[in-house]
């Protein structure tokens, strides 16, 4: 699929709470065919700081419209300077980009399992599998209530199960000592998030013998493979997270 | 028409702006994006004669203005270039130069052997400037004896264009490019990336996992552009100058401080079209200042009084 670069305009910027917000950008011209997992990179405004791209996840595409959306989350500088786009502004990205989840087998029992900014692709990945015929539950795991996004559009896909660290919502705890991992039994899992959170449940995953892909975060700087700075070392040696991934089946790692 | 041509020995380049190496690939990562053909030239990524892995992640930090890595030389080795990538690549309509880089000084010259005997690798850079591996790389090039005796040796085993590309983490730039000039390499191609580290100060430790790394992007420009200017002045080969460039008006002022071409790096993470964009700007302004020729423009300052 032939990757572009193009500014892209704004049609909604939604802050969600004091963490996330969601853009909603509009092409020009006619929309590839995305695939879940694939990602795009964001020019946030070129100024020193923030001087590279910002990879960001695709969160769900409209193709009737022509449009889709990205998730993201407040974590530094360049997330607080897009946060506070306006609708009509212009935003020049790159897209799209990387690698994509793999559908599973037949009947599989799923789960998608999501934490932080790693819930953003999970939504387009979870219309995808459903359109597919499949009916995952749905795992997230936030610091506190106040941080939970809007979840109706994850309830049209699955049953939703949640996790905060102070139990103001959900089961209290780390998503990883969630009751669902001691009752469910999963066929396969497809997990988001921060690096301990993703390592975790593919320990869970390796010991009771359950598939898992796994989308990584790793810092970048170009996102198409020539700079090799986002590299994770698998049993294939050192692979680009830009080209190579962001999936990753947890066989392939070193974990 | 204006001429963007310009020539190092034998060897003519359809204009003077190139992409360095480690920043580009091998050229196949741009085409969804631009023409490579159109490009006076591409260097490619680091080779070396055996496979290597490079340092571990974390291998990049963003600074302000720039970005340092530690990639340390991660290529498949001169083996797999010449069977699967040099096929691949060889039909791009450019000048293909390999960036080529090892520990010992035989390293560097059976790798100059092997790529003479490629046909569409008109010349190799010689990377004597790479801040990020253990052994050779920088060594060679902040040492004036190492620095001539690796240039002397691969230019006895080398026929082809030999381009030196110089670090700039040394006192007197000048000296090695007068070393390297006198050793008979065919031009000089500066700057390499500035050693530099960056810490993290919320999790206390080195944002980098080799502590330092090097710098690049338009946090350098300046140092470079004072180098470029003091040894495109100091020898008589042609210069080809890099370091932070981001814009036509940059690439000019190197152009206009001496160097014969430009070398795009960093620029092509945050713009993959820059190269081309850069390109077409020079020619806009050879245009509008009324001249036909970049030679006119190449070291203008430094005829002006
Ligand atoms: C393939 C991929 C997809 C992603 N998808 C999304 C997404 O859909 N939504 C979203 O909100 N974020 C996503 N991220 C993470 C996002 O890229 C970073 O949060 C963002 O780059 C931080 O930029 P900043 O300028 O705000 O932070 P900075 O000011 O640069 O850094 C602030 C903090 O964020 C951390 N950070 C910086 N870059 C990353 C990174 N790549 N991953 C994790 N932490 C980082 C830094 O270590 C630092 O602690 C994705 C990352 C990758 C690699
Ligand atoms: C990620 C990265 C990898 C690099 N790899 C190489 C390399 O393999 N060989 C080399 O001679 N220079 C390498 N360089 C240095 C560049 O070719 C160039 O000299 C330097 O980045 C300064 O130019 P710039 O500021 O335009 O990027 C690398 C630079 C970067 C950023
Ligand atoms: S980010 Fe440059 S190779 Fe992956």
């Amino acid at each position: 699929m032939a990757k572009r670069i193009e500014d892209l305009k704004i049609i909604e910027n939604k802050r969600l709470n004091n963490d996330f917000f969601v853009l909603e950008l509009s092409a020009n011209d006619k929309l590839p065919v995305f695939k879940p997992g694939q990602f795009v990179q964001v020019r946030v405004d070129g100024s020193p700081k923030t001087f590279l791209r910002r990879p960001i996840s695709i969160h769900d595409v409209d193709y009737g419209r022509n449009t889709f959306k990205l998730l993201i989350q407040i974590t530094g500088k360049g997330t607080k300077t897009l946060s506070k786009l306006s609708n009509g502004d212009f935003l020049n990205l790159i897209y799209p980009l990387g690698n994509s989840f793999g559908l599973p087998d037949k009947n599989e029992k799923i789960l998608l399992v999501g934490g932080g900014c790693g819930v953003a692709p999970l939504l387009f990945l979870g219309k995808y599998l459903k359109s597919n015929g499949y009916v995952p539950d749905i795992l997230f795991g936030f610091r506190n209530s106040e941080r939970i996004i809007e979840l109706e559009e994850y309830l049209e896909i699955g049953k939703v199960f949640l996790t905060t660290e102070d139990g103001s919502r959900g089961e209290k705890g780390y998503i990883t000592s969630h009751s669902i991992f001691s009752n469910g039994t999963y066929d396969k899992i497809y997990c988001c998030g921060p690096d301990s959170m993703m390592r975790a449940i593919a320990g869970y995953c390796k010991k009771n013998n359950i598939a898992c892909e796994v989308s990584l975060e790793n810092l970048m700087a170009c996102g198409i493979g020539a700079c090799l700075c986002c590299i994770v070392d698998t049993v294939n040696g050192n692979l680009c997270t830009c080209i190579d991934g962001p999936v990753f089946n947890i066989t392939e790692l070193k974990w | 028409m204006v001429n963007l041509g310009f020539s190092i020995g034998d060897l003519h380049f359809k204009n003077p702006v190139l992409t360095a190496s480690g920043t580009f690939g091998y050229g196949p990562e741009f085409d969804d994006f631009l023409d490579v053909s159109r490009l006076g030239g591409i260097v490619v990524k680091g080779t070396t004669l055996e496979p290597r892995e490079g340092n571990l992640y974390p291998r990049m930090a963003e600074t302000p203005s720039g970005m340092l890595n530690a990639v340390g030389l991660q290529n498949k080795g001169i083996d797999y270039f010449e069977k699967n990538i040099y096929p691949s690549i060889s039909g791009y309509d450019t000048n293909i130069i390999v960036n080529i880089n090892g520990s010992y000084v035989d390293d560097y010259v059976t790798l100059a052997e092997r790529i003479n005997t490629l046909d569409k690798i008109p010349a190799v850079e010689l990377n004597i400037s790479c801040p990020n591996v253990k052994m050779g790389g920088m060594a060679f090039g902040t040492n004036l004896d190492s620095a001539r005796e690796v240039t002397r040796a691969v230019r006895a085993a080398y026929s082809k264009i030999l381009i030196v590309k110089l670090s700039p983490n040394v006192t007197n730039i000048v000296d090695f490019a007068k070393v390297v000039e006198e050793e008979g390499a065919d031009s000089i191609s500066l700057i390499n990336t500035i050693l530099g580290m960056s810490i993290d100060v919320e999790k206390m430790r080195p944002a980098l996992s080799t502590i330092t790394g090097g710098l690049s992007g338009p946090a350098i420009k300046p140092v470079a552009l004072r180098m470029v200017w003091q040894v495109a002045k100091a020898v008589k080969i042609p210069v080809i100058g890099m370091g932070g460039i981001m814009t036509t008006s940059d690439a000019l002022e190197f152009l206009l401080a001496g160097a014969s071409a430009v070398q795009i790096g960093t620029a092509s993470f945050i713009d993959p079209q820059a190269s081309i964009k850069i390109l077409e700007g020079i020619e806009k302004y050879l245009i509008e200042k009324g001249f036909s020729e970049i030679k006119e423009i190449v070291g203008y300052i430094n005829r002006t009084k």
